[in-house]
């Protein structure tokens, strides 16, 4: 039950197959594609609509990373290279169209993106890849460096401090057809329209290359390697094979990024945005398919939503990552896995009562904490503004006791009640473990219908 | 100039000795417990804000032992409530444990001591050139030699700690049979939260002496954060002797380098070779050696890594 | 499936909320103009960014107070993090856009000024009618009032080349010195500074060498040392740089740690953090030229804001560009009687305006501010030098003044200017 891996956990939900049609799998897939397409009337203001362009792109980056450390192993640091020639690639490519030198759809770019990505996949991907597990961190770690280090040192490519601008509607009418004329993508609905599409197709690509044989053995080197060597298949060249496909996916991401923004600076290559791309595809859960996109959604809340409403988003952002990798190694996908088996063994009707404590007590933890640290941060950070401020929309005065009283009290009560329901829940999780895994052991192969 | 060398020599000596300094804390805790400590250089960093807040209240000399002592605690506390509980997950769950944690302390200082550099000064009688060396016509600071004798007496301690004292023989016999160790009735996670606390506390003395003589900021964390796994990983993961090795060879590398103009189109004009100045490669040639030197230990990582994994004097691979 | 869609839409209009509360409740006092401050309130230029914040609540307050935008306007300092990245600054903007703000100051690196110029222009161009207008405070690349301007950005700070011209003024004067070094951090900021540097040299000291012309990564290097034992090896009797933060302290502790008796010409030896970690090894050897220091007069009007600010918020009040911006934005809102950034955009072009430290003028042909430059050099607290500088025992002495007509520089701006308002 505990295993980061994610096999082990897929193999025990077995497969769910409808008949006579496999309708699950189209139930799924058009549902996702439906929330694509109908999240704009929903979030229609500037700010939203940018805010799912870029957790499209999130998604496609980091699940690029997760075929790199979920499916094949490959723990990388430096996986912002990719991206980033992918970006300089396509914003390169978006002037020369606007110019006229270049015929090619801006609605394609990303494909641009994606070949220089998968160009620079091929060339690091050789030298990272003669080695595995920490060595080829620091290596992806060190290349990394200088490959920032060099955006910055040769302004004539990379642009400078400045970076490089584009302009996404200076290309010709989409397809050549003169009715789509209106199809500029100058607007951002019609950016995320287009991110919307792209973020799709990878997505499915990327499933099935998951079906492939090569990413079958891409998991056979990740649990086992010698055993894979064994049976016939270079390691080396596998993780190499992975790294350029992850590669040619994190440069679409990049490609999606140079239209969306329309400039391109050296940030592209910054050790954070490999930190950020690790961050988000560990948090949804790696080993998981669809893992990273989880992952990617929350790490764009926080990371970009969350620092509108307070200055300590660094540090929820890192508070919560350290709790997710001590409670949760699997990532958020493990935890709706688990209990989508406790519910396939339709006992989680025992862990409802449990559940609602957990999370109220959690949630009352959880804003004592923010109380506190909000307060802390106004004190020592926003000195001479006064000691007003706003929480949640109400106004605090951080120099009067109340506030400090009632954020001590709601965290106290927060973690009582917390503690309380969690050993509950800890003792009925694992009674049910228990029952589940004695079921299982006592009908292997079957499934609980 | 000789004198000029010399200088050189000792200032890159000095550098490379304090990047020992911080390399060997992750050294020992990565032979003992196969984890890379990413948030080793928040340590460096929270023992430089340690050392300036004791400064404060009573002076720089206590600060320089009470600092690592309060670096020992707080590196205990992370290995007893954190670590041990993701050591069952493996070994990359541990590291992104480091790695969340290095987000999280630079916040917490942030909150504490402010956004800004903070005032952390070289005491007044360590400051000022080395007279005898001045007769030689080197200006060398008298506090960059303070740094090179307290890492040097950091070595010795540490070397001594592990072979003569019984602790170390026991540190030495968990590093490669830890097993055994814990059949024979020794505390195992007691040595582990011990040897995490110490390597927390050799980073936190390498922030108490590079603190003052470097700016003390938020940021500082970061700039050092990725020399340091260059140097352990050149000098060979788990291996002390490689790391004090590496640690010296990259300051001097970078000292010497930052100090040369050699470019590569020199280089390639000594051979008789003339490039055009309109092509791609020219650009690149056209950077000098002090421009890059800063970057040059990244470009050592890669080679070591790909033609010698193991590093100059490692035991493992990792 | 409609239940959790009605539940995303509820949560998306509790997003909402924040923002929306806020905007209701300032619309019901006297007309309050809003002021969308872009810059990086997290990460590691925080320091600076949180207190330039500062600067501008100040400012605002002193607006406000002395009506400054004409009766019953009131200016309102609305702050977004973008965390130093161009690319986070277009998101930003979304946001500054989303919400109605037709004002937005910025100055925290050109990458990001150029981007918003970019960003604003774009805007502009495709929704006339909620035209946005750009205040740089702080933003140095030349570029951004020549080959990249924008009708809609105005420059508050002398940029790179205005500054270059006044030290190199200065430098005219001084026979002593032979040799000079260029030291800078390997970016265009540090390519612009070398590049200006060696063109004025050339110009008015052509007797002078330049015997070293040095780029090093940016915030990389801890140990300046080899770089101070080239400087030694040349003769350099002087050194310039563009360096700010880390990078300029620790150059030049490490020239004080290595005795070099050159004089350091620097830009941004005045900025928050600098002082401090500078201090006493800047004596005798540091000199920036900057549009303001707390010592220009023995007494001047404006001696009391600084002393007001330093008193409040214990910083140094430093960034005077902040009130010439936010002074001559209310100005343009007094005489036009109108809050329409077109508006106000003309009335700003060719404004003449007093100012802490002296006339200002706003150039309508590439909206570069023209202000008078001072010359100053690090020296212990004493006599004239009174106001010690973050609390170092050392404070900026002046070495020269420099009128206005002094520093201005020619200009390759061919702006596109949208038709005039009737």
């Amino acid at each position: 039950m505990q295993n980061p891996h994610g096999s082990s956990e897929l193999a025990e939900l077995g497969e769910i197959r409808f008949q006579p049609w496999n309708v699950g799998r189209w139930i799924l897939w058009g549902a996702l594609a439906l929330v694509f397409a109908l999240l704009p009337l929903f979030f229609s203001r500037g700010f939203a609509l940018t805010l799912m362009s870029q957790m499209g792109i999130m998604i496609v980056f980091a699940l690029s990373y997760g075929m790199l450390l979920g499916q094949t192993g490959m723990l990388s640091f430096g996986h912002a290279v990719y991206s980033g020639f992918g970006a300089y690639a396509a914003i390169h490519a978006m002037n020369r169209i606007a110019a006229g030198t270049l015929l090619w759809p801006i609605s394609l770019l990303p494909l641009v993106g994606g070949l220089a990505g998968a160009f620079f996949g091929v060339v690091f991907g050789y030298l990272t890849t003669r080695r595995a597990g920490t060595p080829f961190a620091m290596i992806t770690l060190g290349i990394g460096e200088m490959v920032f280090a060099a955006a910055l040192m040769f302004p004539g490519f990379f642009g400078g401090e400045g970076g490089v601008t584009g302009n996404r509607t200076a290309g010709p009418p989409f397809m050549g057809l003169p009715w789509l004329s209106w199809l500029t993508f100058g607007p951002q609905v019609q950016v995320y329209g287009l991110i919307a599409v792209w973020c799709f197709v990878c997505i499915v690509a990327m499933y099935a290359l998951t079906q492939t044989p090569l990413g079958r053995i891409a998991n056979a080197v990740r649990d086992n390697p010698e055993r894979a060597e064994f049976i016939g298949y270079n390691t080396q060249r596998v993780r190499w094979l992975v790294l350029i496909l992850s590669s040619f996916f994190a440069g679409i991401a990049g490609g999606l990024t140079a239209i969306n923004f329309e400039i391109v600076g050296a940030e592209s290559f910054h050790a954070v945005r490999s930190g950020g791309v690790l961050l988000a595809a560990f948090i949804g859960g790696a080993a998981f398919f669809f893992g990273p996109i989880l992952g990617a959604v929350v790490f764009v809340v926080f990371a970009i939503a969350l620092s509108d409403y307070t200055k300590a988003w660094q540090l929820y952002l890192g508070v919560f990552f350290v709790l997710l990798v001590l409670y949760a190694p699997g990532g958020l996908a493990s935890l709706l896995l688990m209990n989508l088996r406790v519910a396939k063994f339709r006992k989680f009707a025992r862990l409802r009562d449990p559940y609602v404590g957990v999370l109220l007590g959690g949630l009352l933890l959880a804003l004592g904490v923010v109380l506190l640290i909000e307060l802390t941060y106004h004190v020592t950070l926003d000195i001479g503004q006064g000691p007003l401020m706003r929480l949640f929309g109400l106004p605090l005065d951080t120099s009067a006791p109340g506030p400090w009283v009632l954020a001590a009290f709601v965290l106290v009560s927060g973690f009582v009640a917390f503690d309380y329901y969690r050993r509950r829940f800890a003792r009925c999780w694992h009674d049910v473990q228990v029952e589940i895994e004695d079921w299982i052991r006592e009908n292997p192969g079957d499934s609980p219908r | 100039m000789l004198s000029d060398t010399l200088s050189q020599l000792l200032y890159g000596l000095s550098y490379g000795l304090l990047l020992f300094m911080l390399a060997s804390g992750l050294t020992l805790i990565f032979s003992m417990m196969g984890v890379l400590n990413f948030a080793h250089a928040s340590f460096y960093m929270l023992g430089a804000y340690a050392a300036y807040q004791v400064s404060q209240w009573i002076g720089f000399w206590p600060a320089l032992v009470i600092a690592p002592l309060l670096l020992f605690a707080f590196g205990a506390v992370v290995e007893r409530w954190g670590l041990r509980r993701v050591h069952k997950w493996g070994h990359v769950p541990e590291l992104l444990f480091t790695f969340g944690l290095s987000y999280i302390i630079v916040e917490l200082v942030q909150v504490i001591w402010g956004r800004a550099a903070v005032a952390y000064r070289v005491p007044a009688e360590l400051d000022g050139p080395v007279a005898w060396l001045q007769g030689y016509g080197i200006t060398f600071p008298q506090y960059r030699m303070f740094m090179m004798g307290v890492a040097v007496a950091m070595l010795v301690a540490i070397w001594l700690l592990l072979t003569r004292t019984r602790v170390g023989l026991v540190i030495q016999a968990a590093l490669t049979h830890p097993q055994q160790v814990e059949a024979l009735g020794h505390n195992l996670p007691r040595v582990y939260m011990g040897v995490f606390g110490g390597g927390a506390a050799l980073a936190g003395l390498a922030g108490v002496v590079g603190g003052n003589a470097f700016v003390t900021e938020p940021a500082m964390a970061g700039t050092v954060g990725a020399i340091v796994f260059v140097v352990i990983v050149v000098g060979g993961l788990g291996s002390l002797l490689g790391a004090f090795i590496a640690a010296l060879l990259i300051g001097l590398l970078e000292n010497f380098g930052k100090a040369s103009d050699l470019t590569g189109l020199a280089v390639l004009a000594r051979l008789g070779v003339d490039l055009d100045s309109g092509s791609a490669l020219h650009s690149v040639l056209a950077l000098s050696l002090s421009q890059v030197a800063p970057v040059l230990p990244y470009l050592l990582l890669v080679i070591v890594l790909i033609v010698r994994p193991k590093g100059l004097l490692g035991t493992r691979e990792g | 499936m409609i239940l959790r869609l009605m539940a995303a839409g509820a949560a998306a209009a509790l997003l909402a909320a924040p923002p929306a509360f806020a905007q209701s409740k300032s619309a019901a006092a006297p007309q309050t103009v809003k002021i969308a401050y872009v810059d990086p309130l997290s990460g590691p230029f925080a320091g600076v960014g949180t207190n330039l914040v500062r600067h501008f609540q100040f400012m605002t307050e002193q607006v406000n107070a002395r009506q400054l935008a004409g009766p019953g306007v009131r200016f309102e300092i609305v702050t977004f993090d973008n965390k130093a990245s161009p690319q986070e600054t277009l998101t930003v903007f979304k946001q500054v856009v989303d919400q109605g703000i037709r004002y937005v100051v910025q100055g925290q690196g050109s990458g990001a000024a150029l981007a918003l110029i970019d960003a604003i222009d774009k805007h502009n161009e495709r929704n006339p009618a909620q035209s946005v207008v750009l205040l740089n405070y702080a933003a140095v690349d030349p570029d951004l009032t020549n080959s990249k301007c924008s009708f809609w950005h105005f420059r508050f700070d002398a940029n790179t080349d205005m500054k270059m011209e006044a030290m190199t003024t200065f430098m005219k004067d001084r026979p002593q010195m032979k040799n000079v070094y260029l030291i800078n951090q390997n970016y265009s900021h540090g390519h612009q500074v070398s590049r200006v540097a060696k063109e004025l040299l050339a110009r008015k000291r052509p007797d002078v060498k330049v015997v070293g012309d040095d780029l090093h990564p940016l915030g990389q290097v801890r140990d300046f040392s080899p770089y101070i034992a080239k400087m030694r090896a040349a003769n350099a009797d002087t050194v310039i740089t563009g360096n700010w933060g880390p990078d300029l302290a620790l150059l030049v502790r490490a020239a004080r740690d290595a005795g070099l008796n050159a004089n350091f010409y620097t830009y941004y030896a005045g900025v928050i953090g600098t002082p401090t970690a500078i201090g006493a090894a800047g004596e005798d050897r540091m000199l920036q030229v900057s549009y303001w220091h707390p010592n220009i007069a023995p007494e001047y009007p404006y001696e009391k804001l600084y002393l007001d600010f330093k008193k409040r918020f214990n910083e140094e009040w430093y960034a005077v560009a902040t009130y010439t911006g936010l002074a001559m934005l209310g100005e343009a809102m007094r005489r036009t009687g109108s809050a329409d950034p077109l508006k106000v955009a003309y009335a700003m072009e060719g404004m003449k305006m007093d100012a802490p430290h002296g006339t200002i003028e706003m150039r309508a042909s590439d909206h570069q501010l023209l202000q008078p430059l001072w010359i100053a050099s690090w020296t212990k607290v004493g006599g004239a030098n009174r106001h010690d500088i973050e609390k170092t025992g050392y404070t900026w002495k002046t070495e020269a003044a420099y009128p206005t007509f002094v520093a201005s520089q020619p200009t390759s701006c061919q702006m596109k200017k949208p038709a005039r308002p009737q």
